[in-house]
């Protein structure tokens, strides 16, 4: 009988309404403590001077001017992704399909600057890629928004085999396309007359990638905020029966945000191949869909915080690279440092929602 | 009092939720061989306190006494092995299994497990008390009152002699309940502690030996039941007398509003939910619907809604002014609207479907009005003001019209629900368990709030299941037993009793043999 006495050595109580500031400290302080573990795995296992190696990071994405465009061009292709997926999670459409949809984008971008490279000015070209991109995109989000609304089928398993469709369709249109010849790839397309890529503005190679990624950042910030449209979203997601109740056609909706998902996917298709790589392969997407899931989700959905998780990932993984290759490592040592970072910040959403509350200290209000 | 050891001392109980205070320095006895009413207003703590003596919840501060030991229940299995036993409201069975298996289940035991053994110990424990259910039975075969007295089960066979019940009247009929409480007496008199958590007085006047108060988290005092009354009590309850009179004025100038000719639906199984039903209701009177739950109440309403196909018949709106008929099956709910027909709902399932639980309240009054306008976005003002109006005019419980509503007390999400519904000056009103969970100054507040649109010349349908309140509320009372119209009754000229027999039997004639 004499156990029972003792109080349980933590409790677990939920927070209420945890004021921002205190819950920006919580991940500011849970990135410190990611950074001070790392430093010490580091250290332990190569030996070397983990403020160093943060350095090198930091030079390895923000080092040189070029660095800072191309990360800053990585953030945009993930921003740009995120923001395509905030409609449908936020509808709690589980759409895992952008790595195929970016790919069906990036197709259609691909066969509009070989098909139509010579024969249309740039400005039409890139209109017309920018316009295909989009449209292949929303055809892919289309198909599995369809069955989901017509027969209730999973969408997470639907658009993740979407995602093996459009890889197989990409294999057939590179041997299609191949050149040169016996090469097995597509190569940079229009290398000498550079028809449909897009252009430098402002002087910077990337900038025009900022300003569409930017627009459509905040286009969707306020189209799901605001507007009706995006009103019907948040209580089809919320509740389906709740959105039958009030007469909203909830097949319509689905299909219609799961499509403009799809098509906002396909416009980073457009982005990847007419202004970064120039070229299409079955590496296109690149498993940046997938990394997009984390970005959306660590935003909570919202597509202006979404821009600084997409930095935050873009900057890791460029100083993963650096450090890689400044010091020797492999590929593996900078991404176990990448795993640890996010380990921490998802962990402090727990102490955010929660606290605990130990033996013998009593709660004070 | 009489000279009696309390089993279990609570003392200086206090627990908050956040900035929420749910108990407060709380002293509560508990005695055997006697029933205790935990009386209480929604919010008032009541299920928090009881959380705490099972398990579910720690508190804050205070002391739980065990006889003369002090004791520390930290979970569920703490809280068995002192012999305390909660039935919960909302049942924790699980469907696929038999009774017998959801009875065992998360029990330890030892090498190979011996149904029969099990099977044995349930029946035995079924005859000492007078439960009638079979061992065997899948859970999903079972009615609401089975799967309760398996709950119940579930806590005697794991050896409770303390058992706490959670409102466990707010889903059974009238005979049932008269079961439910025989069987409660008998283990009262088997020695038994037994607790049951209610806001119905009639209740605790019927079946309780000592009734203990609460009060916004605050313990007001206990009594024994014989030396107290309703007014009382209710007095004790709400810190302020309340007149426990629901008005009837008589209804003006019916005209026929709605009528619903040979009504049949089946649902996605195929089974008939309603079987050629027919009726009508007239502007300026409360059509009361009673029946079993299940019985095609949910069918009914959301028919008429346009939610529900259906399988023959047809419902007409009758414009009182003209005495066209307008058909409404195969209608969606926009169209219902759209025809200018001024129909609000208040279903059963407030935060699944009335309301959206994560949403806050301007949002919320925003379901029903964000259509409006041409502009590609919303108008959040209106709404907003909607908000703030019903908050201040039926004097809702929340921090801020930004609050999420499934923050909200019970009692406060259906305000905010029933006020949005009559918002927009209905011609017809169907409310489905309006006052389910809700306390007494809430109920009568919707009470109100239901007469008031009957007195404007509203259609009110007014499905319910407390039948002293459907029979003192409502002008006529459709009895729906199995999907079939059993009778309809005039509601001045009845009693529960007559409307038990008929949700039982179609047109209560079985019973009346014997009467």
């Amino acid at each position: 009988m004499n156990s029972k006495l003792k109080e349980p050595f933590v409790r677990i109580t939920k927070r209420e309404d945890t004021p921002l500031l205190k819950a920006w400290g919580i991940r500011l302080f849970s990135l410190l403590l990611a950074l001070i573990t790392c430093a010490g795995i580091i250290y332990l296992i190569v030996k070397l001077n983990p403020l160093k190696v943060y350095v090198a990071m930091w030079e390895g994405a923000f080092g040189t001017s070029k660095r800072s465009w191309i990360t800053a061009r990585d953030t945009m292709m993930l921003l740009c992704i995120g923001v395509g997926l905030a409609p449908a999670f936020k509808m709690r459409f589980w759409n895992i399909g952008a790595e195929g949809q970016i790919l069906a984008g990036g197709l259609a971008t691909a066969a509009c600057m070989i098909y139509f490279g010579s024969s249309m000015p740039t400005w039409a070209l890139l209109i017309v890629s920018f316009a295909a991109s989009c449209i292949a995109g929303a055809v892919w989000g289309f198909v599995p928004a369809a069955f989901k609304a017509r027969f209730d089928t999973n969408e997470t398993l639907f658009t993740l085999m979407m995602n093996y469709v459009a890889i197989q369709l990409t294999s057939f249109f590179i041997t299609k396309w191949e050149n040169p010849i016996g090469s097995n790839t597509v190569g940079i397309i229009n290398q000498s007359t550079k028809a449909g890529w897009l252009p430098s503005f402002l002087g910077q190679q990337y900038m025009l990638n900022v300003i569409i990624v930017m627009t459509l950042t905040i286009a969707v910030y306020i189209y799901l905020r605001w507007s009706k449209h995006g009103y019907e979203i948040a209580v089809v997601g919320e509740s389906e029966r709740t959105a039958k109740y009030i007469g909203i056609n909830v097949k319509k909706v689905i299909i219609r945000t799961v499509a403009l998902s799809g098509g906002l996917c396909g416009v980073a298709g457009f982005l990847a191949v007419s202004g970064a790589s120039h070229t299409i392969s079955t590496n296109t997407a690149g498993g940046r869909g997938f990394t997009a899931i984390i970005v959306a989700w660590l935003a909570k959905f919202n597509p202006l915080v979404m821009f600084f998780v997409s930095l935050l990932l873009a900057f890791l993984q460029k100083g993963a690279v650096e450090i890689a290759s400044r010091y020797d490592l492999n590929d593996y040592a900078s991404q176990m440092i990448t795993g640890i970072i996010l380990f921490f910040i998802l962990g402090s959403e727990f102490f955010i929602n929660y606290k605990l509350i130990f033996r013998g200290k009593k709660e004070v209000n | 009092m009489e000279e009696k050891t309390a089993v279990i001392k609570m003392r200086n109980i206090t627990k908050s939720f956040g900035s929420v205070l749910a108990n407060d320095k709380v002293w509560l006895d508990i005695y055997k061989g006697e029933i205790l009413a935990l009386l209480g207003e929604n919010g008032s703590g009541k299920t928090t306190l009881m959380n705490m003596l099972s398990g579910i919840y720690y508190p804050d501060a205070g002391q739980i006494f065990m006889g003369e030991n002090e004791v520390s229940i930290r979970s569920p299995k703490d809280a068995y092995d002192l012999g305390i036993g909660m039935i919960h409201q909302h049942f924790k069975l699980v469907d696929v299994l038999t009774a017998a298996e959801n009875i065992i289940l998360g029990m330890s035991g030892k090498g190979l497990l011996d149904m029969s053994a099990v099977n044995e110990k349930i029946r035995s424990i079924c005859s000492l008390y007078g439960f009638d259910v079979d061992p065997e039975q899948k859970i999903y075969d079972m009615s609401v009152s089975q799967k309760q007295t398996v709950e119940i089960i579930k806590v005697l066979y794991r050896g409770a002699d303390i058992l706490i019940l959670d409102e466990p009247t707010a889903v059974l009929t009238p005979q049932e309940t008269d079961k439910l409480f025989a069987i409660l007496r008998n283990m009262r008199d088997d020695g038994k502690a037994v607790i049951i958590i209610t806001h119905k007085l009639h209740e605790v006047e019927e079946l309780s030996d000592r009734v203990a108060i609460l009060q916004r988290g605050r313990f007001v005092g206990d009594t024994l039941t014989k030396d107290t009354n309703a007014a009382e009590m209710t007095n004790m309850m709400v810190g302020h007398p309340v007149v426990l009179n629901i008005e009837r004025p008589e209804p003006e100038n019916v005209k026929e509003r709605l009528r619903v000719e040979n009504l049949t639906i089946r649902d996605i199984d195929g089974v008939k939910k309603l079987d050629d039903v027919s009726f009508s209701v007239g502007s300026g009177e409360i059509l009361g619907i009673a029946g079993i739950s299940g019985c095609g109440q949910k069918e009914l309403l959301e028919a008429i809604a346009g939610l529900q196909p259906a399988e023959s018949g047809s419902i007409f709106y009758i414009d009182t002014k003209t005495g066209e008929k307008e058909p409404l099956i195969g209608k969606k709910p926009r169209e219902i609207s759209a025809m200018g027909v001024a129909l609000s709902f208040v279903p059963e399932d407030r935060l699944g479907m009335g309301l959206v639980a994560n949403m806050d309240l301007t949002d919320n009054m925003m379901l029903r009005s964000f259509r409006r306008g041409k502009s590609v976005f919303a108008d959040r003002k209106s709404p907003r003001e909607l908000a703030r109006r019903v908050v201040t005019e039926l004097s809702v419980n929340t921090p801020s019209v930004d609050t999420p509503v499934r923050k909200l007390s019970g009692g406060n999400v259906q305000k905010i629900l029933v006020g949005r519904e009559i918002s927009s000056a209905p011609t017809v009103l169907m409310t489905a368990y309006a006052v389910r969970g809700l306390d007494i100054n809430s109920s009568y507040t919707i009470y109100d709030l239901i007469n008031q649109q009957k007195q404007k010349g509203v259609a009110v349908i007014f499905v319910g299941e407390d039948l002293d309140v459907l029979v003192e509320l409502c002008d006529r009372i459709l009895i729906l037993c199995g999907g079939k119209v059993s009778g309809i009754v005039d509601g001045r000229k009845t009693d529960k009793r007559e409307i038990g027999r008929m949700m039982t039997s179609l047109g209560g004639e079985s019973s009346e043999q014997q009467a």
